[in-house]
């Protein structure tokens, strides 16, 4: 096990956020708090048809009303956007077509909200309906006219096929194939703050977007191509965010349209989105349909595993490369998979637009697959525990599609929620009714790749330490609430030895702080952290080396703690941190400096490599106890044990914050949360409030018992690695095990709701789910093969990675 | 945000003269009590009355008191969070603690009226929509359209009934006063309620509810269990009423009263009979939950599946009697 840890001053403690008494006394500034004089508000009319060419838009009745300023429509804002450069799909405002109810098709700027309410609805558009596609096996045939014109073919956006090793010889060697078909049902993020943004263009023709944005920089990108600026005229601020969960991490239409707006009206222009209208930006879990080929031995352990997906991507491109990708990234890090194949199909369909939410792509493959090993385990009378413990990926390996593993804490988090839930002696044993299931995961602490192809660091931070004694941190970092502030000014203050307290942070702001990519793909704490940990340590460096002069001892044997720079030896022997400051500006002029983070290469080197590798990746495992009425199916979670190996915590109460969060958040998912459409009646959403889309209140939330596992990773800031994503992933496995153990049933598809349950009772087999999976289509040219390490493979593909090739896939 | 549109407001301090300003007003007028169904209903644009008439200041609806004959006389402008707390409601009427304690949030009943929730609005999620979402649909028949969606070439309207007191006033008996120009009458709450999602009371727009009275229920024993997906929150995509009187072990009258499953709470007549004259025995439960089960029609426009909400009539109803029966032992 790993050497004795360092004490620290600060790391692994919980003193309380940086802006923790901010948030609780109502003072932070969100972007709805923001109020400019002369300010306007913006409202924007939205299709009410799923799938139309626009044939015209009348927009002079509302030109006319009064205390309306400006009327906007997508001929001003031709040029596209997204996301990734690959699927560069969607206009600020819609140019021609609609594809979905809720694209913005225009937009006004009035003196007041009401106006702008009335003013919407007086433009008038008229449309030519085009034939919808609502399901993604329709849209694999190809039958109705494509939603967009890219893509791999007709309403296919994206087609992966890749094999690593031999998976049919694994599979024909298994003593058993197991083949299952799952589903996954779309969700979304709900995060409390709506979507709210604010620009206003200066007399000097510089514009400024405060926004509730996860993403400042790609905003940043954006926003200067569509407005046509120069960035070094455009500056994004991201205020602090009511919540995010990847549902503000997509540039979005809206943080646009309120900047052209603000410049044809040289007034600042607000625009606040209504629920319903964050239900219609959404990018949020895909729906995912998927069959799993796994071959194992008769002690359970898996010889090969073919996975395929089908994912539903909503109407525009968003993160779905990425997130087609990650379906089948991630399965091969927790259990020995020696060999290894995937294929992954993104169709295009006529409702709002999925992208990243919470997990990115993998909680629906992970679902299946820990159902599936709980199958096994069920038909050979093993312990589900057990069997995992028993093929554990190891540590510092590389795995059959190449992703480098670091530390791995997975079979200690097994055993810890295992002993603490006494699994094993109440799996299989509870009354009727009741039930216990367990299930594993793990996650990236951030991708290996930036988002658009560069060489560039992708986390900077900025340091400055004032005479007084003050330190202050610039970061394009982005608190969306779960305390990357904080994380920012505990690493500091580590280093230096500071009050958390005296550290002023200046984050998310494209003016003032280096890059940070923004606040997805869990990779905040990791990057920022050692951006942070090198720009401290730097400027350490230069007060012990004046600090060390003036007290005459060497500058390795000074201490930063308490706010004094001293001498370890003789702690009597110092000066304040503030004095320090003054010696080193005397020495070296003004002490700033700075810091940058850029992830190691990823072994691999075929195409599509780029999603799934990681600097480290976090592990989970969850035993969740449920009781369930079979005579209603209704399900109650009594209790759910927790193991997260998190490296290292920076902040305790933070990382179980996060931990507590997405258990939360996964039951919402296991249990009830639906994003669904109306098919046959238009294509709306079928409950864009509230109210109506459930998801779990105080009142189903049960007890969570979180153990941390604390195993440093060498890549991580102190070891830390990622907490807000990957505990949610083993929750919705593991409430579908526990229902089987419950009562016998398998309910192959989330969520799990009551009339499921029943459903699986009165069926022979007693299963529901879904019982075919169509044809993806994968040809020869698609299908790419990559030797393992095992089989001394070189991470290269049988087809080479030709770069320039996707370039000009690119549409522009 | 949705915004409310603009409205003029009153808010008289008597009961005659809420009638008075509605009278005045005409259909344009609306009362409101807490408005906490009528505000999110404004902002939706389904109804957009030109005036509203509070009953916040108007004492004399408020209160709860005892008669001498035992009947209880609630006024309906009395907060659901205040017959929520009254002991002696508690132990001598628990079915509708339990109906009003499981409304919506203690938020909202704090604010919310006992009146406002007999009165309250059918719902259905083709409707409870905003303007722009039910234009995409090209509105419905309850609301500026023609079409229901629900069930496509029907001529009513299936909005739901979803008050969560309405089919507990139906189960003890209760009376409605209610006052117009025209003078007072008094209903039954059997009768109050009608089954048109559209046309779901049968009180005129310029009537006013002034008083409920729930009779003394004797030897009775009550309940109300509703169904829903949270605990909180929700409302009932099932409620299910039910009192029994029993002779000796056998069963004298029941009156079992099912709500949200169709535009007005439904007595469950033949399950009445089944039961009356009998032990409330496994099987004579069994045979009434059945006959509940058989002619209820839940539609797609709630939460859940609704073949599995018809399901859950005939466990809810078991579950009922036999909450009933275990009661009468104590
Ligand atoms: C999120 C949410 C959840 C909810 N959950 C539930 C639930 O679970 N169960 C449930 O039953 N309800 C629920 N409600 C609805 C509502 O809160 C309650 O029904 C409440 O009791 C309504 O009372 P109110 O005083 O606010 O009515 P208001 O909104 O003021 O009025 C409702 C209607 O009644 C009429 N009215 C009110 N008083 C009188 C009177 N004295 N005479 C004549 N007409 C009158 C009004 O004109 C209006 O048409 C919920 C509401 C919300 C917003």
């Amino acid at each position: 096990m790993s050497q004795k840890k360092p004490n620290y001053n600060l790391i692994g403690k919980s003193p309380r956020k940086v802006d923790g008494l901010s948030k609780c006394t109502g003072v932070t500034k969100f972007a709805d708090d923001l109020e400019l004089p002369r300010m306007l508000f913006c409202k924007i009319h939205r299709s009410h048809v799923a799938h139309a060419r626009i044939v015209s838009i009348d927009t002079s009745a509302a030109e006319k009303i009064p205390g309306v300023k400006a009327v906007l429509t997508g001929k001003s804002l031709p040029i596209s956007f997204g996301i990734l450069p690959v699927s560069q799909d969607e206009h600020a405002l819609c140019l021609d077509k609609v594809r979905f109810v809720g694209d913005p098709v225009a937009a006004v700027a009035a003196i007041d909200e009401d106006i702008a309410f009335d003013a919407i609805n007086a433009i008038k558009v008229e449309y030519e309906p085009l034939d919808p596609v609502f399901e993604p096996e329709e849209a694999l045939k190809n039958e109705v006219p494509p939603i967009h014109d890219y893509g791999d073919d007709g309403n296919v956006h994206k087609r992966v096929s890749m094999e690593f090793g031999d998976v049919e010889k694994s599979l024909a060697d298994s003593d058993e194939v197991f083949e299952d078909i799952f589903f996954y049902e779309g969700n979304t993020h709900l995060a409390m703050e709506q979507h709210s943004s604010l620009a206003w263009m200066d007399p000097d023709s510089r514009i400024t977007i405060w926004s509730s944005t996860q993403t400042p920089h790609y905003l940043h990108r954006a926003a200067a191509k569509v407005l046509e600026m120069p960035p070094s005229r455009v500056r994004i601020v991201a205020c602090p965010n009511g919540g995010g969960f990847g549902g503000k991490s997509d540039p979005f239409n809206h943080e646009i349209v309120v900047a052209k707006l603000a410049k044809m009206t040289n007034r600042p222009v607000k625009v606040t989105l209504t629920r319903e209208e964050v239900f219609y930006c959404h990018r949020g879990r895909h729906p995912v349909l998927m069959r799993s080929k796994m071959g194992v031995k008769k002690d359970g352990t898996i010889q090969g595993l073919h996975f395929e997906t089908l994912l539903d991507g909503g109407s525009y491109g968003s993160y779905g490369v990425a997130s087609t990708y990650y379906t089948g990234a991630l399965q091969t890090v927790t259990y020995k998979v020696p060999t290894y194949r995937f294929d992954g199909v993104r169709a295009f369909t006529n409702k709002a637009p999925c992208g990243p939410k919470r997990g990115h792509g993998t909680p629906q493959p992970r679902f299946g697959m820990e159902v599936q090993l709980d199958k096994v385990a069920a038909k050979y009378g093993l312990n589900p525990a057990t069997l995992r413990l028993s093929m554990m990926q190891p540590k510092d390996s590389i795995t059959a599609n190449w992703l480098r593993i670091g530390s791995m804490g997975l079979s200690r988090c097994i055993e810890k929620v295992v002993e603490g839930s006494d699994f094993n002696n109440r799996h299989g044993k509870l009354p009727r009714g009741s039930g216990v299931g367990i299930a594993c995961s793990s996650y990236i602490c951030g991708a290996g790749l930036p988002i658009y192809w560069n060489n560039l660091p992708h986390s900077g931070v900025q340091l400055k330490c004032d005479r007084g004694g003050g330190v202050a941190v610039f970061c394009g970092e982005t608190d969306i609430g779960q305390g990357s502030d904080t994380v920012l000014a505990t690493c500091v203050a580590e280093v230096l030895g500071v009050d958390l307290y005296d550290i002023r942070i200046v984050a998310g702001d494209t003016d003032l702080t280096p890059v940070d990519l923004g606040s997805y793909s869990s990779r905040v704490t990791l990057m920022m952290g050692n951006a942070a940990i090198q720009a401290a340590e730097r400027a350490r460096e230069l007060l012990a080396k004046a600090v060390g002069e003036k007290l005459e001892v060497p500058g390795s044997r000074l201490g930063f703690a308490e706010n004094r720079i001293f001498d370890v030896e003789n702690t009597e022997t110092g000066v304040t941190f503030a004095e320090g400051v003054v010696l080193a500006e005397s020495k070296f002029g003004t002490i700033g400096t700075v810091g940058s983070y850029t992830p190691p290469p990823s072994p691999g080197r075929f195409r599509g490599h780029g999603v799934g590798p990681s600097p480290a990746y976090s592990y989970s495992a969850a035993v969740v106890e449920v009781s369930v009425d079979e005579e209603t199916g209704m399900i109650t979670v009594d209790k759910v044990w927790i193991g997260h190996d998190i490296g290292q915590s920076i902040n305790e109460t933070l990382v179980i914050g996060q931990v507590e969060g997405s258990v939360y958040m996964g039951l919402g998912e296991a249990l009830m949360e639906e994003m669904t459409y109306r098919g046959n009646r238009f294509g709306v959403h079928k409950i864009p409030s509230l109210l109506d889309y459930k998801s779990p209140t105080t009142k189903e939330m049960p007890e969570v018992v979180t153990y941390l596992i604390e195993e440093p990773d060498e890549n991580g800031p102190f070891g830390a690695k990622e907490v807000g994503q990957g505990p949610l992933l083993p929750i919705m496995p593991a409430v579908a095990n526990a229902v089987y153990d419950a009562l016998g049933v398998r309910v192959d598809e989330v969520p799990i709701t009551p009339a499921k349950v029943l459903k699986a009772l009165s069926n022979k087999d007693l299963r529901h789910g879904p019982t075919r999976f169509p044809d993806l289509k994968i040809t020869e040219q698609d299908r790419m093969r990559v030797k393992t390490q095992e089989e001394g493979g070189d991470g290269r593909s049988d087809k080479p990675f030709d770069r320039k090739k996707k370039k000009e896939a690119v549409k522009p | 945000m949705m915004r409310l549109p603009a409205f003029a407001y009153h808010a008289p301090n008597s009961a005659r003269e809420v009638v008075e300003i509605l009278a005045g007003e005409g259909p344009s007028a609306s009362i409101v009590a807490g408005g906490t169904d009528l505000f999110p209903n404004m902002k939706r644009r389904h109804q957009t009355p030109k005036t509203l008439v509070s009953l916040q200041d108007v004492d004399e609806l408020r209160g709860v008191s005892w008669q001498s004959d035992g009947s209880l006389r609630i006024g309906p402008g009395e907060i659901l969070r205040a017959l929520e707390r009254d002991a002696d409601i508690g132990n001598r009427l628990p079915a509708l603690v339990a109906a009003v304690r499981s409304i919506s949030t203690p938020v909202l009943r704090n604010m919310g009226t006992i009146g406002g929730n007999l009165c309250l609005d059918t719902r259905c999620n083709y409707y409870n929509q905003n303007y722009e979402w039910r234009r995409a649909i090209n509105f419905c028949l309850k609301c500026d359209g023609d079409t229901c969606w629900v069930a496509p070439g029907s001529k009513v309207c299936w909005a739901v009934n979803s008050s969560d007191t309405a089919p507990v006033m139906m189960a003890l008996g209760a009376k409605l006063r209610l006052i117009s120009p025209r003078g007072t009458r008094e209903v039954d709450a059997q009768d109050f309620f009608q089954n048109d999602g559209i046309d779901y009371l049968a009180k005129k727009p310029d009537e006013l509810l002034t008083d409920i009275e729930i009779p003394d229920q004797g030897k009775s024993r009550s309940v109300y269990l509703k169904l829903r997906r949270r605990d909180a929150f929700d409302f009932p995509v099932l409620g299910v009423a039910a009192r029994i009187e029993l002779d000796g072990e056998v069963v004298k009258n029941a009156d079992i009263v099912i709500n949200a499953v169709s535009p007005a709470p439904t007595r469950a007549n033949a399950s009445e009979k089944a039961l009356i004259g009998k032990k409330m025995s496994d099987d004579v439960l069994a045979e009434a939950a059945l006959l509940a089960y058989k002619p209820s029609k839940p539609l797609d426009n709630t939460d859940f599946e609704y073949a599995w909400r018809k399901k859950m009539v005939k466990v809810y109803v078991r579950r009922a009697l036999e909450h009933i029966r275990s009661s009468f032992l104590i």
